[in-house]
């Protein structure tokens, strides 16, 4: 296998799926306002209260990124079903796992996207203070997305091919994104807090950690998920 | 192109399967299929929905894996060595497989970079020139019919020049121009030295270049290929596209 020519066969993929999103924004836009709408909703349900809203705003911020990103990952493979277009693309000479990291690489790009319109509007609607801790939380953001977008993007593929796939993605996934989440949002929390290095240290080796397990694994895992 | 196995003298053949069965469920849809085709030779399966036509192309194609029986293309094994028959194999298949967000010449674009070829524009214009959509180039897929959307899956296949084309239905959807065009593509690989199977409810267009008919019903070969008619080898050894008519050759054989 050549790298070289793995990695082109890769970003082929990312840039196929990419084009297609930039041409109809058809999923930016569905997922941008689910965003948008819980944050919103989130904001409304606690209250005026200042303290309540800042101490619940991690929580929120990766739940938010989680949904939005569930709707990413499903519509990322509904791409490849429209046409019949998938067996085509598995049928190309070539390590199949191309296949993923392409789709990784994209959905990787369309989830920080997302989050760089999230995060200014959650400052802005739970009062956080972004700029001193941006450093830190912009690690915890790319280190948490990576590993979610690993996993979802692998567990999209499995679901895929199955007529209940709206369900069966969030079933399967969200079990797997326990440790990812709790990484995410005490580190996340800790970065607001303005405590970047004592727990929020530990909580980002932790998420550094899942993504040297799970990223590898499902790259991995991949040939023989999407095998029939 | 990929090399193959063995020398130059005893070159394996394009496709040499025994026993091949594929099982759905409780379902058979191949029941042991046993098939030989040589490279350069265009074997046509023809049978009713459900005979078995597009599980073989799949199984040929590693789509699906054989749930009993054996496999080679060109020398590779169906399973153990899915990957290098892959780099062989092209498969057009019911699903045009196009992106609709694309234009005709980035779906091929794409194509080729996935299939490691040169995304070169000159071979990405020739393909579309070939099935008739040059002047569709720089047009999305999306507001494509049925049949342009054919012969841009189609085309996938000229940019590729795989030494085994697996065809499923290669002529629906598509009008007479389309269907000529099929037979000369068909016909020009062949005189190259390609082999293809091609699966059709026995559509007397597929004939013009067919060397051999086989027929399938639930999931059997039911009859089997005939003597090769007397211009047979007239027809494989003649000048591709052009040269080869579109007309029929008599019906299954027998």
């Amino acid at each position: 296998m050549s790298w070289r020519r793995e990695a082109a066969r890769a970003a082929a993929v990312a840039w196929k799926d990419l084009t297609a999103e930039r041409r109809t924004r058809a999923n930016f836009n569905a997922v941008a306002f689910l965003a948008i709408l819980i944050l919103l909703l989130f904001g409304f349900a606690l209250g005026p209260d200042t303290e309540a809203l800042r101490a619940a705003a991690a929580g929120i911020l990766w739940l938010t990124i989680l949904f939005s990103g569930i709707l990413a990952f499903n519509r990322s493979y509904q791409l490849e079903l429209e046409d019949g277009a998938l067996e085509t693309l598995l049928l190309y000479p070539g390590d199949r796992r191309a296949l993923f990291l392409g789709k990784v690489a994209a959905n990787l790009v369309f989830v920080l996207l997302m989050e760089a319109l999230v995060l200014p509007l959650a400052a802005v609607l739970y009062d956080l203070p972004l700029l001193r801790p941006f450093p830190g939380l912009a690690g915890v953001l790319v280190l948490g997305t990576i590993g979610f977008v690993a996993l979802g993007t692998f567990y999209a593929a499995m679901a895929s091919r199955v007529r209940a796939r709206e369900v069966l993605l969030p079933l399967l996934l969200f079990p797997m994104l326990v440790p990812v989440l709790i990484a995410a949002v005490e580190a996340t929390g800790a970065m607001l807090s303005g405590d970047p290095l004592r727990e929020g240290g530990s909580w980002l080796r932790l998420l550094a950690a899942f993504d040297l397990i799970f990223v590898p694994a499902s790259w991995i895992a991949f040939e023989y998920i999407v095998e029939e | 192109m990929p090399e193959l196995p063995g020398r130059d003298a005893d070159r394996p053949p394009a496709v040499e399967v025994e026993g091949i069965a594929r099982r759905f469920g409780h379902r058979w849809a191949l029941r042991g299929i046993s098939l030989r085709v040589e490279p350069g030779e265009v074997v046509a399966l023809v049978g009713h929905n459900g005979s078995g036509k597009t599980t073989l192309l799949r199984v040929i194609a590693t789509a699906l894996r054989p749930t009993r029986g054996d496999g080679r293309v060109f020398g590779y094994d169906l399973r153990r060595d899915a990957a290098r028959v892959r780099e062989h194999v092209g498969l057009l298949g019911h699903a045009p497989g196009v992106y609709g967000d694309l234009t005709a010449a980035e779906n091929l674009r794409f194509a080729a970079r996935m299939a490691g070829l040169a995304a070169d524009d000159r071979a990405i214009a020739h393909a579309l020139e070939r099935v008739g959509l040059a002047r569709e180039a720089d047009v999305r897929a999306r507001g494509f019919s049925a049949g342009m959307r054919r012969r841009l899956a189609l085309a996938r296949i000229v940019l590729r020049r795989p030494r085994l084309l697996l065809l499923d239905e290669p002529y629906a959807s598509l009008d007479d121009d389309g269907v000529a065009r099929v037979d000369a593509i068909l016909a020009e690989l062949k005189s190259a030295g390609h082999a293809a199977l091609v699966a059709t409810h026995g559509d007397p267009h597929a004939r013009g270049v067919v060397d051999r008919v086989l027929s399938l019903a639930g999931g059997r070969i039911a009859a089997a290929p005939a003597a090769e008619p007397a211009d047979a080898h007239a027809r494989r050894t003649r000048a591709p596209a052009e040269a080869v008519p579109v007309r029929a050759a008599g019906g299954v054989h027998g």
